[in-house]
C-alpha cells in the first residue's frame, strides 16, 4: 500500500488489489478488518485504477479503527482483509446536466461518480464543502473533470462562503436544465441537499453510511427507511433517492455504539500514550 | 458372538451423558454438552437391536449405516465406526452435536417405540471427536483430474461439496465472503454448542485433501459466476451461499435501537468475539432484560448467548406452543435449565421508543391455535383483548431468514418467485456446469441436509465432467466414491 496525508485527520490509502481494481465501480465500497481483533469498517472506494491494479481509500479519522489505522497504515504494509467492492453501483443516468456535491469526507467517494459521468458526457457541476482551507484536498483532481466547480468552506477562508446547500441554490439559479443531483457527505449535509432540490424537484441521489457489520445482508445492521420501505444499505444500495430517505432514522441509528466507541477511543488513546482534548486526540507531553 | 438382543435384554434407559452444571454454565461459552466417553458410548451401543430391517438409516438425511456403525463401536473398532460414518457423513463431530436427531434417526429408532431411542447422535459425536484427537483422515491415493472447481460459500453445503471434489482429483477452491471460513457454524452456533476448535479441525481436514479458502471474497462482485466459468478456467462451480437475509418484524418501533436480528447479535458475538470488547473492537452493547422473538434453533442460541454475556432477563417470545416450536429438542431443554423465561402463545405487535430512539418495552398479544395451515401446525390466532406489555430494552429477532440476494442480482442464473435459485434434479442451475445446493435453493434447513445436498451436487457435477462415480453414495461399499476394500485407494476414471 502506498499513503498520502491530506489534513491532520484526513488520510489516503492506495492498496494493491488488482482483482478488486478490475471489478470496481462507482459508488461501490469495501470492508476493511486493519488486524485480527479489529472491526469490520465499511469505507467508500475513492479511486480505483485497473492498469496499475490499485484502489484508493479516502479515511478521516474519527474513533479508534480510523485512528489506529492512521498510525499503523504505512507505506510497504498490509491489511488483515479487505473484502469487496460491495453494494450496487451508481447508475450514472441519462442526465444531460449534474450537480455532484461533496461534503468533507464525501469529496472523495463523489469523485469516480463524478468522472464517471463525465466520461458519459454530462455537463459536471461540482460542489465541494470543506470546514475551512486548510481541509480541502483532490481540488485540482476535480478541476480536470467538472465543466464548473464550486468550493465552499464553513469560514470564508477559501471560495463561497456557507455550506454545499448554497453552493446547490447557486448552481440551481444558474442552470435550470439540471437533471439530476448526487450528493454524498455527513447525513445532515445529504439530508439538507435533499431538502433543498426536493422543491425544485430535481432527482437526487445520495449514498448512506449506516453502521455495518458484514456489508453482505446477513445481519440487518445497516437497515433504513426509504419512502414505507425496509432496506438493507449494503446490498440494496448504498445510493437511494434523497428525497425518500429517513435521515432522521439514520442518523438515531448512527448513535447506537456512541458510549462503546468512547470506551475504545479512550483505552487505545491511554494504551498509545495519546489523549481526547476537545474530541481531538493529541500525543501524551514527554 | 453377541447373542441375539431383545427389547427386554438391553439396557433400558440411554446412558446419560455428562453436562455442564446450569449455574456455572451460563457464565461461561464453554461446551453443555461434554460428550460420552469411551466406556459410555461402548454402553450405549448395546442399546441398539440391530434391527433386520432399521428405521433409523431411513430417517438419516444422508443414510449413514447406523447400525453398522454402532456394531463397531461395540466391537471397540473406533477407527471403523468413523470409515462407516465418513462414508457418507464428512462431518460427524459437528453433525452429532446439532442435528435434530429427535426428529430424524432418533425419532425412527425401533428401541423408540417403548423406550428411550439409542442415543445416535451422541455416539456419532463421540466418533467424530475421536477422529479429531487423533487426526484420522480418510486420505485416499488421489489422481489429479485437472478440473479446476470453485466453491461459493463456506457452509457445510460448500464444504462437503469441496471434499468430494477434491477426492476426486480436482483442484478445488472455495471461496468466502467473510474473513474466515464455516458459514453458519462459524459465525451463528455459539461456542457452548459447536466449539470453534471443531470447525477449524474440520477446515483443517478439507485442507489436507488439497482444498484451497480464500476468504474475503465477495463472489458476484469481485467476479461473477459467469465469469468463474469463462474468464477464471473454472470447469464447474458450485454455490452454497445460505440464506442469511434476516426477515424484519414489520411491526411499529423494529428500526429503534436496540432492536436488532439474532444473526447480527451473533455474528458479532462468534465471529467478531465481541464478548471481549473492549480487547477486540467489534462491541455489542446488551440490554438488561433482553427479549429474543421466534424460537428456532437461532432464537435459543440468541437467547442463550445473552444470558451469558450477562443479562438480568431474557425471555423468549413466541407465537405457537412449546409443541410447534422448530428447535433441537436439547436446546430448548438447556434453554429452560439456564433460567431463561418462555412466554408461548404470543406475539409482539409493537416495540415501544422510550422518545431518543431506543427501547422501552414491548406490546404483545396472547395467540390461540386454530385450524392446521400448509405446514400441517395448527394456525396461531390473536386473542382479543389480550394485549399486554412486557418491560425490555433490547429485542433480538431470530423469524427466519430469506435469500441472499447478490448472486441473483449479478448473474442471469434463474431463480424462484423467494430468490432462491432453481436447479434440476442433479442440483444443476439453469447456467451448465453450476450447481447449488444447501440453503440457497431449499430456503433456511440443516445442517445434514445442506451438506447432503453438496454431496448430491459433487455427484452431478462429476456425472457432467466425466469423472465416473462408484455407485451411490450410500453405498456402504464406498467411502466417498472411492473403494473401501482397501486402505489405499484408487479412484476410477471412465
Ligand atoms: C458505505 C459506507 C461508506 C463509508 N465510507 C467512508 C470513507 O470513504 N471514509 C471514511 O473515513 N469513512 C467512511 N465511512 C464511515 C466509516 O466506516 C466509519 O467512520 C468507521 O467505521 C469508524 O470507525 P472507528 O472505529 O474509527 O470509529 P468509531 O469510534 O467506532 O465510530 C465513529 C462513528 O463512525 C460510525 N461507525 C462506527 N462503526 C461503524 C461501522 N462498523 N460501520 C459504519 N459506520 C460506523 C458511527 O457513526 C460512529 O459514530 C463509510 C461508512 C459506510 C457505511
Ligand atoms: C444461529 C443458527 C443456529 C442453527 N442451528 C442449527 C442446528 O442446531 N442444527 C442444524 O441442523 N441446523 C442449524 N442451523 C441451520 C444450519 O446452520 C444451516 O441450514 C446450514 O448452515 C446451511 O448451510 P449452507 O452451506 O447452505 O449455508 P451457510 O452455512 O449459511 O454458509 C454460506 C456461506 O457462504 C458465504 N457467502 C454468502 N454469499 C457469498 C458470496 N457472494 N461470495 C462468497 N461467499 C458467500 C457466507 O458468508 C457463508 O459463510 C442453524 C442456523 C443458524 C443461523
Ligand atoms: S451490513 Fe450486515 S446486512 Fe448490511
Amino acid at each position: 500500500m502506498t499513503r498520502e496525508d491530506y489534513s491532520d485527520v484526513t488520510y489516503m490509502l492506495e492498496i494493491h488489489h488488482p482483482l478488486m481494481a478490475r471489478a470496481a465501480k462507482p459508488g461501490q465500497f469495501v470492508i476493511v478488518m486493519s488486524h485480527r481483533e479489529g472491526e469490520r469498517i465499511p469505507l467508500t472506494i475513492a479511486d480505483f485504477d485497473a492498469e496499475r491494479g490499485t484502489i484508493t481509500l479516502v479515511i478521516q479519522a474519527v474513533g479508534k479503527t480510523t485512528l489506529e489505522m492512521q498510525q499503523t497504515c504505512r507505506a510497504g504494509t498490509s491489511l488483515y482483509g479487505m473484502a469487496g467492492p460491495m453494494g450496487i453501483p451508481s447508475n450514472p443516468g441519462s442526465a444531460k446536466k449534474v450537480i455532484c456535491v461533496g461534503g468533507g469526507l464525501g469529496v472523495a467517494p463523489v469523485y469516480p461518480q463524478a468522472r464517471a459521468l463525465k466520461q458519459n458526457g454530462a455537463y459536471v457541476i461540482g460542489v465541494l464543502g470543506f470546514r475551512n482551507k486548510d481541509l480541502i484536498f483532490w481540488e485540482e483532481k476535480f478541476r480536470a473533470i467538472c465543466d464548473e466547480l464550486i468550493i465552499c468552506t464553513d469560514d470564508g477562508s477559501a471560495g463561497l462562503k456557507g455550506f454545499v446547500t448554497d453552493g446547490i441554490n447557486q448552481a440551481l439559479e444558474n442552470h435550470k436544465d439540471v437533471g439530476e443531483v448526487v450528493a454524498i457527505g455527513p447525513p445532515v449535509m445529504m439530508k439538507a441537499s435533499a431538502e433543498a432540490t426536493r422543491a425544485r424537484g430535481v432527482k437526487t441521489m445520495v449514498s448512506l453510511n449506516p453502521i455495518m457489520v458484514d456489508g453482505t445482508g446477513m445481519c440487518g445492521g445497516c437497515r433504513v427507511k426509504i419512502g414505507d420501505e425496509v432496506k438493507f444499505a449494503c446490498v440494496d444500495g448504498p445510493d437511494f433517492d434523497g428525497h425518500k430517505v429517513d435521515f432522521d432514522d439514520l442518523m438515531i441509528r448512527l448513535r447506537r455504539y456512541k458510549e462503546e466507541e468512547r470506551v475504545a477511543t479512550e483505552r487505545w488513546s491511554e494504551t498509545c500514550r495519546m489523549r481526547m482534548v476537545d474530541g481531538k486526540v493529541v500525543p501524551l507531553p514527554e | 458372538m453377541i447373542k441375539k438382543r431383545t427389547i427386554r435384554s438391553i439396557p433400558q434407559k440411554r446412558t446419560p451423558v455428562r453436562e455442564l452444571d446450569p449455574k456455572v454454565r451460563v457464565t461461561n461459552f464453554e461446551e453443555v454438552n461434554c460428550g460420552y466417553t469411551e466406556p459410555e458410548a461402548m454402553l450405549e451401543s448395546e442399546r441398539c437391536l440391530f434391527c433386520p430391517d432399521p428405521k433409523c438409516i431411513g430417517g438419516c438425511p444422508v443414510s449413514i449405516n447406523i447400525p453398522a456403525f454402532i456394531k463397531k463401536i461395540g466391537e471397540k473398532d473406533f477407527r471403523g465406526a468413523y470409515d462407516v460414518i465418513t462414508a457418507t457423513n464428512l462431518l460427524p463431530a459437528v453433525c452429532g452435536r446439532v442435528c435434530p436427531q429427535e426428529n430424524q434417526c432418533e425419532g425412527v429408532c425401533v428401541v423408540g417405540e417403548n423406550l428411550e431411542p439409542v442415543a445416535i447422535g451422541r455416539m456419532e459425536r463421540f466418533v467424530g471427536d475421536l477422529a479429531i484427537a487423533n487426526n484420522w483422515v480418510n486420505l485416499p491415493f488421489i489422481e489429479p483430474a485437472k478440473y479446476r472447481i470453485g466453491i461459493v460459500g463456506s457452509g457445510p453445503a460448500g464444504m462437503a461439496c469441496a471434499a468430494d471434489m477434491a477426492k476426486a482429483g480436482c483442484d478445488v477452491t472455495v471461496f468466502e465472503a467473510f474473513h474466515l471460513a464455516g458459514g453458519v457454524l462459524r459465525y451463528g452456533i455459539p461456542d457452548f454448542r459447536l466449539p470453534n476448535t471443531v470447525v477449524d479441525a474440520e477446515i483443517e481436514k478439507l485442507e489436507q485433501l488439497g482444498v484451497r479458502f480464500e476468504c474475503n471474497t465477495l463472489v458476484g462482485r469481485l467476479f461473477t459466476i459467469e465469469q468463474m466459468i469463462e474468464e477464471l478456467g473454472f470447469h464447474a462451480v458450485f454455490i452454497g451461499t445460505g440464506a442469511g437475509y434476516p426477515s424484519m418484524l414489520g411491526i411499529p418501533g423494529d428500526s429503534l435501537n436496540g432492536v436488532l436480528s439474532a444473526n447480527e447479535l451473533l455474528t458479532r458475538c462468534n465471529l467478531m468475539a465481541a464478548r471481549n470488547f473492549p480487547d477486540v473492537d467489534t462491541p455489542l452493547p446488551l440490554g438488561k432484560h433482553v427479549v429474543v422473538v421466534g424460537a428456532g434453533n437461532t432464537a435459543m442460541d440468541a437467547l442463550r448467548v445473552c444470558q451469558r454475556l450477562g443479562a438480568e432477563k431474557v425471555t423468549c417470545v413466541y407465537r405457537r406452543s412449546k409443541t410447534e416450536c422448530p428447535a433441537r429438542a436439547e436446546e430448548v431443554h438447556h434453554a429452560e435449565q439456564e433460567g431463561i423465561e418462555f412466554h408461548w402463545l404470543t406475539n409482539p405487535v409493537e416495540i415501544i421508543d422510550d422518545g431518543a430512539g431506543s427501547v422501552a418495552g414491548m406490546r404483545c398479544i396472547r395467540m390461540e391455535l386454530g385450524e392446521p395451515d400448509d405446514s400441517g401446525r395448527r394456525r396461531p390466532l390473536p386473542v382479543k383483548g389480550s394485549e399486554f406489555e412486557i418491560e425490555t430494552d433490547q429485542v433480538v429477532f431470530a423469524i427466519g431468514t430469506n435469500a441472499n440476494p447478490i448472486i441473483g442480482q449479478t448473474s442471469k442464473l434463474k431463480l424462484n418467485k423467494w430468490g432462491y435459485l432453481e436447479t434440476n434434479a442433479e442440483l444443476m442451475t439453469s447456467i451448465a456446469g453450476v450447481f447449488a445446493g444447501g440453503d440457497i435453493v431449499t430456503g433456511a434447513a440443516t445442517v445434514i441436509e445442506a451438506m447432503g445436498a453438496g454431496r448430491k451436487a459433487a455427484r452431478g457435477m462429476k456425472a457432467y465432467l466425466g469423472l465416473r462415480d462408484v455407485g451411490p453414495v450410500n453405498d456402504a461399499a464406498t467411502l466417498f466414491g472411492i473403494d473401501l476394500s482397501e486402505h489405499n485407494f484408487n479412484r476410477i476414471r471412465a
